[in-house]
């Protein structure tokens, strides 16, 4: 693929559109809107297409496709429609990967480090596609070398065809850590145990929304064979776990010992690798940072964007597709940045609104068949209390090094919200700016004070949304 | 360095031509690897640790958002090894109790 260089940011560039992130949502948006005759600049951090699902799609490093399925390799789909728009002789597409976007001003201004330069470009909209990250759960133990997300293990298997080190065990709950489960499994990786963390009850919880879910029953068929095949694998599952601990060796410095309860029984397996995982929440850091207006999803346990059906946010030029305005996934975060490409090609007067109503009318009927489902999922697979409340001296901060006794204690004392409590234990004030440890705190605080979680509320995100060097904070300043 | 816990490489389509130095010793990686990927491949157990009590960290999302994953790449300190592509001849060091030069941008 041809990468375009970076633009002359002396005088201000203009494009019609700005979409941050080159997922399924930034992919599908940007040939939509090039196809519609916009000028369109594409940014990633990230050094080719794909976002998380179909990362590394140009260049996939396991050899056997059907170790991650054809659900991943139906990037290619995409990618090549990509490629042809970005491809074409008068292309509209201005592609900047190893872009970190940093800032988005009110004014439509966007600041980016590529290169460790910083640059800026305006735009008449900006599409926010930044995607979502795995929730970031705190149990005792979960900062030592050894533990990490199913996701990261996922990465590595598609960027880098690397396998997590045996013995290993997987724990956590939801349909990513089935898939990756089975990923890892097709591809010979030995698992010695899967510790399934889905409190009982759940599935009774989750019938009412069953209705919803049999709209999509090729969704739900994937689910169920997934789970088929770890079982027909004779790979160890245990249900129902809880009271998750990962245990460190004698000089504590490296994973050595997974320890569970089952039905009240404490049990431990030795593993040097243990992968995590509790579902995917939106990826909220520039919304916040741009002071966007943001709901809590009650059902899905985190914040999003407020958005309309077309992606339009509280800020009428800055629209949002993907899941970084609401879990849905890969197939919903296409439908949504076609939609938001249209919606605007329209606003810009490239379309009528008659051509806008035609074409989105097939869009729509496969997003809400895609979103039909997620009640259901979003019941089903909500993280036990205890993920979301930890106890103890379990790190919470993994920055800061803050654990949840500290927060409880702040927050018995009548801290007022997140935002206090970061300002009297530092809570949220490392490198990850709160990224790991925000949910977290919210929920012990509300937890300790007898208040909902929408009331106690999130931290003030302010930009720079990444830590910069000193040479990148020195372009600011010239 | 030890070895128990490394990665372990499946079969690949790309070759593992570029060599890195990973705490002074070379390790043999792809080209799309990121430095986090060297680091785990090269089992080197934590890659970093914290400023506040010292303790050992790794890599743990790989995506660019938990931070643990800071290194010192050709001598440049807090750089997330995670969204950084190895080069040939790359020296990756552990960070040891580093604290973010613009820490206080933040406060
Ligand atoms: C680790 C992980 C693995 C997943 N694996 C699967 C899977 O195998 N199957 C599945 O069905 N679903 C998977 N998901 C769920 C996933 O959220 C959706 O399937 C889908 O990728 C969402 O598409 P998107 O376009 O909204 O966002 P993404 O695909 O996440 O793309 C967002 C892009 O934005 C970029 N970005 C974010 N912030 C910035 C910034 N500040 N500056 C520049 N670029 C930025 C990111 O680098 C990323 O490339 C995964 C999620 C995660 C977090
Ligand atoms: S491993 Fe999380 S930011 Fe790099």
């Amino acid at each position: 693929m041809t990468k375009s260089s970076v633009p002359d940011t002396q005088g201000d560039s203009q494009y019609d559109l700005i979409i941050i992130g080159a997922g399924p949502a930034g992919m599908a948006a940007a040939s939509t809107a090039a196809r519609e005759g916009l000028t369109v600049a594409l940014m990633d951090e990230q050094c080719s297409v794909g976002g998380q699902i179909y990362r590394a799609i140009q260049h996939t490093a396991l050899q056997y496709q059907q170790i991650l399925g054809a659900d991943y390799y139906a990037g290619q789909t995409l990618l090549a429609a990509f490629e042809q728009q970005l491809n074409a002789e008068q292309s509209q597409i201005t592609y900047l990967p190893n872009s970190m976007v940093w800032s988005v001003e009110d004014d439509l201004v966007v600041s980016f480090s590529s290169g460790e330069i910083s640059h800026r470009l305006r735009a008449k909209k900006v599409l926010l596609a930044t995607g979502a990250m795995e929730r970031p759960v705190a149990f005792p133990g979960w900062t030592l070398p050894g533990v990490m997300t199913c996701g990261a293990a996922q990465i590595l298997l598609k960027q880098s065809a690397l396998a997590p080190a045996a013995p290993l065990v997987l724990a956590g709950s939801g349909p990513l850590l089935l898939l990756i489960a089975a990923q890892l499994n097709r591809a010979g990786v030995a698992i010695t145990a899967v510790l399934d963390t889905t409190p009982k009850g759940r599935y009774l919880k989750a019938a009412k929304y069953l209705w919803g879910a049999l709209k999509n029953p090729i969704l739900l068929k994937k689910g169920l064979g997934l789970l088929q095949e770890l079982k027909k694998s004779g790979i160890r599952y245990e249900r129902q776990v809880s009271d998750l601990k990962a245990i460190a060796c004698e000089q504590g410095i490296q994973l050595e010992q997974v320890q569970f309860s089952v039905s009240g029984k404490v049990q431990q397996i030795d593993c040097n690798s243990l992968l995590v995982h509790q579902g995917v929440v939106p990826n909220v850091q520039l919304s916040r940072a741009l002071g966007l207006a943001h709901q809590w999803q009650a059902l899905q346990q985190c914040w999003s964007p407020v958005r309309d059906t077309w992606g339009q946010s509280s800020h009428a030029d800055i629209f949002i597709a993907g899941d970084g305005g609401g879990i849905a996934g890969a197939v919903a975060a296409e439908c949504q940045g076609q939609l938001a490409a249209l919606k605007i090609a329209e606003q810009l007067e490239r379309i009528n609104p008659q051509v806008l109503v035609q074409q989105t009318r097939p869009i729509q009927r496969i997003l809400a068949k895609q979103l039909s489902i997620r009640p259901f999922l979003d019941q089903l697979y909500q993280p036990a209390e205890a993920f979301l409340k930890p106890l103890g001296d379990t790190i919470v901060c993994r920055c800061e090094e803050i654990s949840a006794d500290q927060i409880r204690k702040i927050a018995a004392q009548g801290v007022a919200g997140p935002n206090q409590a970061k300002a009297f234990c530092r809570a949220g004030m490392g490198p990850c700016q709160g990224r790991m440890c925000g949910l977290t705190v919210a929920n012990l605080i509300a937890d300790e004070q007898n208040r909902t979680v929408e009331a106690v509320g999130y931290y003030q995100i302010r930009s720079p949304i990444k830590p910069l060097t000193l040479s990148e904070l020195a372009d600011l300043a010239d | 360095m030890t070895n128990v816990s490394n990665f372990k490489r499946l079969p690949s389509r790309h070759d593992a031509s570029v060599t890195v130095f990973v705490e002074g010793q070379a390790v043999q990686v792809q080209a799309h690897d990121s430095a986090a990927a060297a680091i785990l491949a090269a089992g080197l157990g934590h890659s970093r640790t914290t400023p506040i009590t010292g303790s050992g960290r790794a890599p743990y999302c790989m995506m660019g958002v938990c931070f643990e994953c800071l290194v010192e790449i050709d001598g440049q300190a807090n750089t997330q090894g995670c969204m950084t592509l190895v080069r040939e001849g790359m020296q990756i060091k552990r960070q040891q109790q580093a604290r973010l030069l613009t820490d206080s941008q933040h406060d």
